[in-house]
């Protein structure tokens, strides 16, 4: 081992102690009398000193030495920690992390030995010393002080098995050990002859081994490379499987079938374990928080408490990177402007300290991490008023957008609401920031507040970035994959509609989507594939637009072919291809070929859609999001049977598919039919919605065979997959749909006026019902769930 | 005894370049490769090296030569760079040459242009000139990307 690996292990182990540190401080400050704790940080700040000792770094030393000078007196009772202490502690390690970075970077002790810091932990000492010494005298600190001498026997017993054990927590010197025995069960028991029972000692020596066991033996450290690499052999191993997998069933060989089934769990497994290797949970980077909080807090004269749920929840190591800056700006932003100061707390009747909520949980192959207050919450008018005065919105709008909207505003750059402006935040940066970090890892950010009782932002992200859903599509003979975060819809204009849909604005293609312009841009045209000629010449055939979302606006692409959705393992792009501002990314499809990744942004800023900056569009957007006013749902309308117009929320739909009547086959008298390897169940819309009394009458026929193609939704619900059979797909629609009337017949959920026409809204539970599974046990009920009979 | 090296050497229209052969990682036959519209013209495209993606860079336009003839299938010789595996296309692959350093010169005034940049030298064989190429230089596509953009 060299020099510089060892600076390199030094500083590694530091930073992680370092980080300790700051938890334990401010653990310890609100229990001063943590005898544990406290061994904990001595040891800590002991084995940075002593190890820069070793390796020359005299400064650091120096500093470690004061700080460990102060902690003794603290450990061996002489006074107890206050907040002023705590502080000059924390600075302590500040100190410490910043020379360590300077090592980091220079390899050298650094510049400055930080003489005030000293001083003050010096003079801290004297002072400290004193004022407790006028101060009562606690009985155990004389015993504590007495026992070490008494005990000594039993504890040199304990501690020359102790030895190895302690060393492996952090390499505390002999003689540590031996003084951190008593430490523990002492105070409790001082007035008791503790040194004769040895189970004690034991017991803390069980207690040590088990602990050294948790922390250093079980876990190992790994270089992230290592573990790319990993990931990397494991995606070969993937692809060699399909192609032995491919090969073994032309092949009659039953052994050979045998060990490539093997081959094949073994592989998948593997994946599924080396990805694991990559997630850390998310407490990694919430652990700080405390540190923050308390910082923040006394900045500005706070009082507030942190709580953590979920922190086991856990994210890829890139995103976790990814968030960190977020979320700390997201925390300093609760304490400093969500959470009031305790005398306006109890004026409205609060506790006197805030309390600030982190929560992470899984939800949908997404992690949600909410941050919550329960402070002053948003004030929605002085929002209002302040995006009118920095000119965001014109005052008509402004009174027009719902308390949601006005929320959203705050994200946009250049915006604070703040009365003043202090030194952690109110400068108006940060939250565009925050929004524009999340997003750029495929998450959004949310904030929900209610005036007086608190505000909630909630992130969402995606579990990991290595691998992600697309959209894949085929251009120019190559395919491409596209982010599904970007994706909001797929239109398919038909070949003898082309010529009428696609108009042009001074010769730039728009489509009316829902009675508005969307603008198009040609992915051949924007790769340079094929020549305008050629993309011109293909107005014969229909065309398929993918509806994209980019920066708030939306834009349809036009591309050869719409393939699947697929989930793909992002490789990024080599430095060569970094210019090239359209990819994101590429990816090893299942083939073994390579595609490339699309990055929505680029290509909608290669095509001109948004501008390089987001300030421009922001007047549209808002103006936008004002006209459409309240909030909206998008529904799918659909003709039910005997042409009346029926809809359903479009979030319980899966997907569009259109079949053959061919492949319509019969499972008892049940309409099913294969779809992507199961057996989906077809509920026909027809048959739910007859009087029960024709349904008995009229048992199910196949359909005719010279019938027209079926339309289908295929949906979930609660675990089940089916297929609703309707006449025919008409649109999708955003509306409020708030005119409301009740249900005139069953499984319909009720009448609602969506896009001035009265629609039935139909109730997906019911129909389920409806379809009678009640003579099925509940495991079969799911199979046959498309039934009626 | 002056010092030898090992060159992997390969074709070019006609001509005979080397690189170190401690550079190299391996030398493949002709792959599937995936196109990258809007890169520099001299990237030919992607291909999939056993689970890692490789930028293929076509040497030929490079070094300004003729294009390949249609039908010629291009070999991969795959290179170390400072950012990762590069696979270098070239028409033909020569032998493992063993040189001693004095054989070497850089090369003549004469030679102009960008591709002066690319090539260190030549080694003067028995029966003909072996062009050393920078491996460095060959893979760095950020000059190129200029001019290639500037040219269309």
């Amino acid at each position: 081992m060299s020099d510089s690996d060892i600076v390199q292990d030094f500083l590694a182990e530091s930073y992680e102690n370092l980080d300790r540190l700051d938890r334990e401080l401010v653990g310890l400050e609100k229990n001063p009398h943590d005898s544990n704790a406290l061994a904990s940080v001595f040891r800590t700040i002991h084995t940075i000193k002593g190890t820069c000792g070793f390796l020359g770094f005299n400064k650091l030393e120096k500093v470690a030495h004061v700080g460990e000078s102060l902690l003794t007196r603290l450990r061996d009772g002489q006074f107890t920690l206050n907040p002023e202490l705590t502080t000059a502690l924390l600075g302590m390690v500040d100190a410490v992390r910043q020379m360590l970075k300077e090592i980091q970077s220079t390899g050298q002790d650094g510049e400055v030995d930080y003489p005030e810091l000293r001083e003050t932990l010096t003079r801290l000492q004297q002072i400290g010393a004193s004022a407790v010494k006028s101060a009562e005298l606690p009985a155990h600190r004389k015993v504590l002080s007495s026992v070490p001498k008494k005990r000594s026997k039993a504890a040199k017993l304990g501690a020359a098995k102790l030895e190895p054990a302690a060393a492996a927590i952090s390499s505390p010197p002999p003689e540590l050990a031996t003084k951190e025995l008593p430490t523990e069960p002492v105070p409790a028991r001082a007035e008791e002859p503790v040194i004769s029972r040895p189970e004690d000692v034991l017991e803390a020596q069980h207690t040590l081994e088990s602990r050294s066991r948790d922390k250093a033996a079980e876990t190992i450290r790994v270089g992230v490379n290592v573990l790319d690499k990993l990931m990397t052999l494991v995606g070969e191993l993937v692809l060699a499987r399909n192609q032995l997998l491919q090969i073994s069933n032309t092949v009659e060989d039953t052994s050979l079938q045998a060990v490539s089934q093997r081959m094949n769990l073994i592989a998948t497994e593997l994946q599924e374990e080396v990805m694991k290797t990559r997630l850390q949970p998310i407490g990694n980077i919430w652990s700080q928080f405390p540190r923050t909080v308390r910082d923040v807090a006394l900045g500005c004269g706070k009082e507030v408490k942190i709580e953590m749920e979920g922190k086991e929840t856990e994210l890829d190591k890139t995103i976790i990177e990814a968030i960190k800056d977020p979320l700390t700006h997201l925390v300093r932003n609760s304490v400093d402007h969500g959470i009031e100061l305790p005398e306006v707390r109890m004026k409205a009747g609060k506790e006197r300290s805030g309390r600030l909520i982190l929560r992470a949980f899984h939800e949908g192959g997404q992690v949600n991490i909410e941050i919550s207050d329960d402070g002053a919450g948003l004030n929605v008018d002085r929002i209002r008023q302040k995006a009118v005065e920095r000119g965001m919105v014109t005052a008509e709008h402004a009174a027009l957008m719902t308390e949601r909207e006005i929320f959203k505003m705050v994200f946009f750059p250049g915006f604070s609401t703040a009365e003043k402006v202090t030194k952690v935040s109110g400068r108006g940066v940060g939250m565009d920031v925050v929004k524009t970090n999340v997003e750029r890892i495929g998450g959004s950010v949310d904030v929900q507040s209610i005036a007086g009782s608190g505000t909630t932002v909630r992130v969402k992200i995606p579990l990991t970035l290595a691998i992600i859903p697309a959209l894949v599509v085929t251009c120019g003979g190559d395919r491409y994959a596209i982010p599904q975060v970007s994706l909001l819809e797929l239109v398919r204009i038909e070949a003898d509609e082309v010529a009428t849909g696609i108009e042009l604005v001074h010769g730039a293609p728009v489509y009316r989507l829902r009675g508005r312009l969307l603008p198009l841009v040609y992915l051949s045209r924007e790769l340079k594939l094929a020549e305008d000629a050629k993309a011109t010449a293909d107005k014969d055939d229909a065309v398929n637009i993918v509806v994209l979302q980019a920066d708030e606006r939306q834009f349809g692409l036009i591309v050869d072919q719409i393939n699947d959705t697929e989930e793909i393992v992002v490789k990024p792009l080599r430095k060569q291809l970094k210019l090239v501002k359209t990819f994101a990314g590429s990816s090893i499809m299942g083939d073994g070929k390579v595609a490339l990744i699309l990055d929505v942004l680029g290509l909608a800023q290669r095509a001109s859609v948004v501008g390089e900056t987001r300030a421009r569009t922001l007047m549209e957007k808002t103006a936008e999001a004002a006209a459409a006013a309240a909030e909206k749902q998008t529904f799918l309308l659909f003709a039910g049977p005997g042409d009346s117009r029926m809809a359903i929320p479009l979030s319980t739909l899966a997907r569009l598919e259109e079949f053959p009547v061919a492949q319509v086959e019969m499972s008892g008298n049940r309409w099913v039919i294969q779809y992507r390897g199961q057996i989906l169940p077809l509920i026909r819309l027809q048959v739910v919605l007859e009087e029960r009394r024709n349904k008995l009458r009229s048992p199910e026929i196949p359909p005719a065979p010279d019938s027209p193609p079926i339309q289908v939704l295929v949906m979930n619900h609660e675990g089940r997959t089916f297929g609703l059979v309707v006449e025919r797909i008409l649109d999708i629609v955003e509306d409020r749909a708030d005119v409301k009337s009740a249900a005139t017949r069953a499984s319909v959920l009720y009448s609602v006026v969506i896009g001035g026409r009265v629609t039935e809204l139909l109730d997906i539970p019911a129909i389920l019902r409806g379809a009678d599974v009640s003579a099925m046990p509940p495991g079969l009920a799911a199979r046959s769930a498309g039934v009626a009979n | 005894m002056s010092q030898t090296s090992h060159f992997c050497t390969f074709y070019l229209d006609k001509l005979l370049f080397g690189v170190e052969l401690k550079g190299v990682q391996e030398v493949i036959r002709s792959l599937d490769m995936t196109r990258v519209p809007l890169a520099p013209a001299v990237v030919s495209g992607l291909i999939n090296l056993r689970g890692q993606i490789v930028t293929a860079v076509d040497l030929r336009r490079r070094l300004e030569l003729e294009p390949r003839p249609a039908g010629l299938l291009a070999m991969n010789v795959v290179v170390r760079s400072e950012d990762g595996a590069v696979s270098l296309l070239v028409d033909e692959i020569g032998d493992v040459v063993e040189v001693e350093e004095d054989t070497f010169e850089p090369p003549p005034e004469t030679l102009r242009g960008s591709v002066r940049t690319l090539i260190l030298g030549v080694h003067k064989l028995k029966d003909r000139l072996m062009h050393v190429l920078d491996i460095e230089k060959a893979c760095q596509m950020t000059d190129v990307a200029e001019s290639a953009a500037a040219g269309r």
